[in-house]
């Protein structure tokens, strides 16, 4: 057995079991964490591949945002679990049914094709991973890419307006009004009879 | 050819397979808690950009390794409207229970 092979199968025990624990756990908290080890596995499992750059950014994206998102709302949300899995019984049956389905017709679908024929990695283009993406991304896909940045952008200011919300008690400084004010809002003249002074 | 041996392109199928049968059944599953929902929303698009990645690697084209970049993009930006969505759900229903959502429906 060469070390791509048992690299492989490791990898792939550890995805399938990490999987299953993201959604048998109990606690979201671990679900998140299993869910990171399922996502390190998977970036193992691409470097066979010879994906290196997905990998990495695999790796630094959902691993160290989105993961770390889903962390942050699971801590902020005071949400009682325990409720929400008193029926985590009761859809077992469905659930695992469905799955052996799914399961059963891309097994069907795989063995029929793919199983058998054995299709051989063409050598691997010279320079690097990255290289070759980035001459891809930058020239045949620029627009997508530039497309790609448009979506991120309305996800960041989307994400922002959701969740914003006005206090009452917070007091802050209203840059339109203070450009606004005029001078006769600012000077009151007062117009009243001079007193005499006090001897 | 035997399955348990050196990896080829069914190996790497056959595992996209099963994580993706496994976050289907994560999603009937865990049907009331919608981070859950989420998380297992996740290992699908996971599953899916494996068979991209062994598509490309043992057909040689480096197009599919751009489609994953790409949901890797989208599917961050839909996770963190999601998760957008999540909070202002709890903050205005006080709950993350799917089954008190149905508001709307009269």
């Amino acid at each position: 057995m060469s070390f791509q092979t048992f690299t492989f199968y490791a990898f792939a025990a550890i995805l399938v079991f990490a999987a299953l624990r993201v959604i048998t756990t109990r606690n979201p908290v671990h679900a998140a964490l299993w869910l990171v080890l399922s996502f390190f596995t998977a970036a193992g499992i691409w470097l066979l591949l010879q994906a290196e750059f997905l990998a990495i950014a695999l790796v630094l994206v959902y691993v160290g945002a989105v993961m770390v998102l889903f962390l942050f709302v699971v801590m902020m949300l005071d949400v009682n679990f325990d409720s929400l899995r008193q029926h985590f019984r009761s859809f077992l049956p469905v659930g695992t049914a469905v799955g052996m389905l799914v399961l059963l017709e891309m097994a069907l679908v795989i063995v029929g094709s793919a199983v058998g024929r054995t299709v051989s990695a063409p050598a691997a283009p010279a320079g690097s991973n990255t290289q070759a993406l980035g001459m891809l991304l930058y020239v045949d896909y620029v627009y997508p890419f530039e497309i790609a940045a448009v979506v991120l952008l309305v996800a960041i200011i989307a994400a922002i307006a959701l969740t914003h919300r006005k206090r009452r008690e917070m007091k802050h400084q209203d840059p339109s009004a203070q450009v606004r004010v005029r001078a006769s809002e600012r000077v009151r003249l007062v117009s009243m009879p001079s007193e005499k002074p006090p001897v | 050819m035997s399955l348990p041996g050196a990896p080829t392109l069914a190996h790497y199928l056959v595992l996209g397979a099963i994580l993706f049968a496994i976050s289907m059944a994560g999603i009937f599953l865990n049907r009331r808690n919608v981070i859950i929902m989420l998380m297992a929303i996740e290992l699908m698009l996971l599953a899916v950009n494996m068979n991209f990645i062994a598509f490309s690697h043992y057909l040689g084209d480096m197009a599919g390794q751009v489609f994953v970049f790409f949901i890797l993009t989208i599917a961050a930006a839909e996770s963190a409207i999601g998760l957008a969505i999540l909070v202002l759900l709890f903050r205005n229903a006080g709950s993350i229970d799917v089954e008190k959502f149905g508001r709307l429906k009269g």
